[in-house]
């Protein structure tokens, strides 16, 4: 077994039997120990974010989610964008480029709500942490889920 | 979803144990059994209130490259381009949002450099323009989603 096949693996999730991690180095034709010892290791380095459940948002009834996009001076970033990646509801929260003329943001929060309006309230609580140093905002709604996939990892 | 369930959504997005038996422990911490956790979790997945369970990968971390790209389709001509752009396997997620570039997707790839040309790709059979906002930074904690 190496780590690839181990991802490959258990992308699809932890099997839901009394001994999930013997089971799966069973499938792989591994010493039982073995995953979770490479588990382990993975969890330390970063290679895996967390064990655990993974909700739907929406399922949740966080249905309304705004990418909220800043355009921020550049030399304000290093301080204010850790400021707004810590706000309980913002999470994806980047620096990016800017697309001029046509995209003048570089600061990504991604803020979910049940509401609109909830989500619109937190967006203005970053419009006051941000200040006069943020030049423009925009919130782009998500209106439809296209495609969500295959990929099985955290972003 | 009644007070087990939401203990459960609420209390297990991490940290569940590397042991022998993990759901007879993390039962444990829940005031709860193996077998009724085992049967919670396989509900909860089979109604969609989790995507899934096990662990989160970083797609990055493992080698991996993921990008956040944008375009401008048509309104009408929208769901031929989204047909188009989601028959991409590179094409991981795919979110319609209500502005100018309305198509925003996450494209993820085995290697770093099999992003630019998946976006060559999709704006040859588009005929569209791709913006790319690759990370250049990043703020956030992770959001634990309460139920």
């Amino acid at each position: 077994m190496n780590d690839a096949e181990l991802v490959r693996a258990l992308q699809v999730g932890l099997p839901l039997v009394p001994r999930p991690y013997h089971a799966v180095a069973e499938a792989l034709g591994a010493a039982p120990g073995e995953v979770t010892v490479r588990l382990a290791a993975m969890l330390a380095d970063g290679r895996v974010r967390r064990i655990g459940a993974v909700p739907n948002h929406y399922a949740l009834g966080y249905t309304a989610n705004g990418m909220s996009v800043w355009d921020v001076e550049d030399a304000a970033l290093a301080e204010l964008g850790p400021r707004v990646g810590v706000l309980p509801f913002v999470s994806h929260c980047y620096r990016r480029p800017r697309h001029p003329p046509e995209w003048r943001y570089n600061l990504f929060a991604m803020v979910h709500g049940r509401t609109r309006a909830e989500v619109a309230a937190k967006v203005a609580e970053i419009a006051a942490l941000l200040g006069a140093r943020c030049r423009a905002h925009d919130v782009l709604y998500s209106t439809r889920i296209l495609k969500k996939t295959g990929l099985r990892f955290g972003i | 979803m009644d007070e087990l369930d939401r203990a459960i959504v609420n209390g297990l997005q991490g940290g569940f144990p590397l042991c022998e038996r993990p759901y007879a422990e993390a039962a444990a911490r829940l005031g709860t059994d193996e077998a009724t956790l085992i049967a919670r979790l396989r509900a909860l997945l089979a109604d969609g209130t989790l995507t899934r369970f096990g662990p989160l990968f970083d797609a990055v971390a493992l080698g991996g490259a993921f990008t956040l790209c944008a375009l401008a389709a048509p309104p009408d001509d929208f769901e031929r381009i989204t047909a188009i752009v989601n028959a991409f396997p590179e094409v991981a997620h795919n979110y319609e949002r209500a502005h100018r570039l309305n198509m925003w997707f996450v494209l993820a790839t085995e290697k770093p450099e099999g992003i630019a040309d998946a976006i060559r790709r999709i704006e040859a059979a588009t005929g569209l323009a791709v913006l790319e906002f690759p990370k250049l930074d990043e703020y956030f904690v992770e959001l634990r989603l309460t139920a």
